[in-house]
């Protein structure tokens, strides 16, 4: 259990690619951080850099008070639980477990005692003399667990562990992943491209895109007050409707149709944000949306349409009137985030 | 109706494929089982005759010489001892080349080397160099090396082999990179991580690789032929010839015995082949890592 710090990590490849611009945060012990962001990012060279995987380019990187930057992956004090499993094919779930014990010259009797622990709460203790190709998914999945907790690392890292199983599978290991991390205590860094993993997992999330850090902080920050227009579009499903709009004398106007009162006073162009669940249906409402497309749900409906010309998204409950057409709506207060329509950073 | 007729097309090529199977097989078996015929009769009759629809008596007389006599001057040339010898250069023969050909495959695939492909590629080309076009140059290393008439001078300048470095590449790429990472992260160097993960992860290439090796090795002709001229190093494929060769006078060639020698140098690859049968279509096919 540690604290990891990075300052000023940076990858670039030796062909000039820069995977990660350089990027500093801390993460205290034991909190459960996710790296999310879509495919290219640099999320993963960033969690191979932190496990030893890859040379890091710049910075310096401390795991408890320890610089670890010229480390070898064996000596960071880390465990690491890859995406396609990395089970040795060739062990049985025992001796996949106990491999990284035996080669630390840790005794039989205390690896058989690490392992059994851990299988006890993996639920493994059956199936500790077969071997990976006889396991389904889920359970490589928890021997890829297993492997890691017997190590007792300061740090766990997880490299898209779920992306392997089917739905259902991925939101139990989501919830024991989360759990068994809690239990333990260890501080782990959790990457993935699924942003519902990133808002049910983290403690804190840290949304990255071409390289670059966008924002980090909890997943009620990060999804409710969105630092860029990219957070604001990559989180959430359906993602926050972001539509040109400007200020007008203290009014958050889109084309014509002024929304709310702004929380700026500098007149000029904006990009205007709003969550599609921060619209509500409502009959007196000062707004009006006409709704091409209903999506069912179930639980809840999304109907597409136009607001002053522009594309917006409407998240409602499943009670709402299904009708394409007019609809008058209003605002939920606070529901506007304000973007610079340049840079794409959070105003207000 | 409709289902009946290409249940009939099915059998029709059923047929048609045993036809050509066993119709082959006649065409590999048939001078096997003359070479048989002929170990079972008296040497006069089948220098007469030639090979007849006849089986005589002399299987175990002839099974005998060709175990226990030698012939020569030193009597050292027995079956028994060329068996021997054939079967030292076949398991030397492939357990060499494996050895070496699986170290190359992992300096190659997992080492950061400058020129990693080049040498490779270096490699490849010398199957364009089979031992019959570097013989002389061989020989004369072998000699000055002093290693005339030995298993080392036999087995060693045999043993690299672009084959088996070719094959094991191909393996060794196909092993995903997560389990080396994994490996790194559980403490395995590279030592560890070839004979502890690589080693028993290409156990069915392994087999496969020791087949077709250990018959190449066992089938040896022309090498053994220069580098061994000392009777007990003799290898059978080799010491079949000698037998044969042996009308000359008033000699009469042993037929029966030489082709029971033939019958013998034949077995060993058989047998490993049916043995290891399974092992070398899974090596050579499978690729569940």
């Amino acid at each position: 259990m540690a604290q990891v710090s990075l300052s000023h990590i940076s990858k670039t490849y030796p062909n000039g690619f820069v995977a990660v611009q350089p990027a500093s945060f801390d993460i205290p012990d034991g909190e459960f951080v996710v790296l999310v962001g879509p495919s290219g990012c640099g999320k993963s060279s960033m969690l191979r850099m932190i496990a030893g995987l890859e040379d890091i380019s710049g910075g310096d990187l401390h795991i408890g008070d320890r610089l670890v930057n010229d480390l070898d992956p064996a000596d960071r004090d880390i465990a690491m639980v890859f995406q396609n499993y990395a089970l040795y094919p060739h062990m049985t779930v025992r001796k996949n477990m106990g491999y990284g014990l035996k080669n630390r010259k840790i005794g039989q009797a205390e690896i058989d005692r690490k392992v059994t622990e851990a299988s006890a709460l993996l639920n493994l203790d059956d199936y500790l003399d077969r071997k990976p190709s006889q396991l389904s998914g889920g359970q490589r999945q928890r021997v890829a667990m297993g492997r890691a907790i017997v190590r007792d690392p300061a740090l766990f890292l997880f490299d898209e562990p779920l992306s392997n199983l089917d739905a259902k599978l991925r939101n139990q290991m989501r919830i024991e992943i989360k759990a068994l991390q809690r239990r333990l205590g260890v501080t782990a860094v959790y990457v993935t491209h699924d942003q519902v993993e990133a808002m049910t997992m983290a403690d804190r999330i840290i949304v990255m895109n071409a390289g670059r850090i966008e924002q980090i902080g909890t997943p009620s920050e990060v999804y409710n007050r969105p630092a860029t227009t990219f957070v604001a579009s990559f989180m959430g499903a359906p993602p926050m409707n972001l539509m040109d709009g400007h200020i007008d004398e203290g009014q958050t106007c889109v084309g014509s149709l002024p929304l709310a009162p702004a929380h700026t006073q500098t007149n000029g162009t904006v990009t205007v944000g709003i969550r599609p669940e921060d619209i509500v249906p409502d009959a007196n409402g000062p707004l009006s949306i006409d709704v091409t497309l209903v999506e069912e749900l179930g639980a809840h409906r999304l109907l597409h349409g136009t607001m002053g010309g522009q594309e917006i998204s409407v998240h409602v409950g499943k009670d709402s009137p299904i009708t394409t057409g007019e609809m008058r709506v209003s605002l939920k207060p606070n529901a506007i985030s304000l973007f610079d329509s340049d840079t794409g950073m959070r105003i207000a | 109706m409709t289902k009946s007729t290409p249940r009939k097309r099915f059998k029709l090529s059923v047929v048609v494929d045993h036809a050509v199977l066993i119709i082959g097989s006649i065409f590999m078996i048939a001078p096997v089982l003359m070479l048989l015929q002929m170990t079972t009769m008296p040497d006069l009759i089948n220098m007469k005759t030639g090979p007849i629809l006849m089986i005589g008596d002399q299987l175990d007389d002839n099974f005998y010489k060709a175990m226990f006599k030698a012939d020569g001057f030193s009597g050292a040339n027995t079956g028994m001892r060329m068996l021997w010898n054939s079967m030292l250069l076949g398991l030397g023969f492939a357990a060499g080349k494996i050895i070496l050909g699986m170290m190359a495959a992992y300096a190659i695939v997992y080492f950061r080397m400058r020129f990693a492909t080049f040498a490779f590629w270096i490699i490849f080309t010398t199957l364009l160099l089979p031992l019959e076009v570097r013989i002389l140059p061989s020989y004369e290393i072998v000699q000055r090396l002093g290693m005339l008439n030995t298993y080392q001078g036999l087995i060693i300048p045999l043993i690299a082999s672009a084959t088996a470095t070719f094959f094991f590449r191909q393996y060794f790429r196909s092993i995903p990179e997560e389990l080396v990472e994994a490996a790194r992260i559980d403490g395995a160097g590279p030592f560890k991580f070839f004979v502890d993960i690589l080693v028993p992860l290409s156990k069915t290439m392994i087999a496969a690789m020791f087949i077709i090796m250990f018959v190449y090795g066992w089938n040896q002709y022309l090498w053994p032929t220069m580098i061994t001229t000392e009777e007990n190093m003799f290898t059978l494929v080799r010491g079949i010839k000698q037998i044969t060769q042996a009308l000359e006078g008033t000699n009469l060639p042993e037929y029966g015995r030489a082709n029971m020698l033939a019958l013998i140098a034949i077995l060993p690859p058989v047998l490993i082949v049916i043995f290891f049968q399974s092992w070398f279509v899974k090596g050579l096919t499978e690729s569940d890592k």
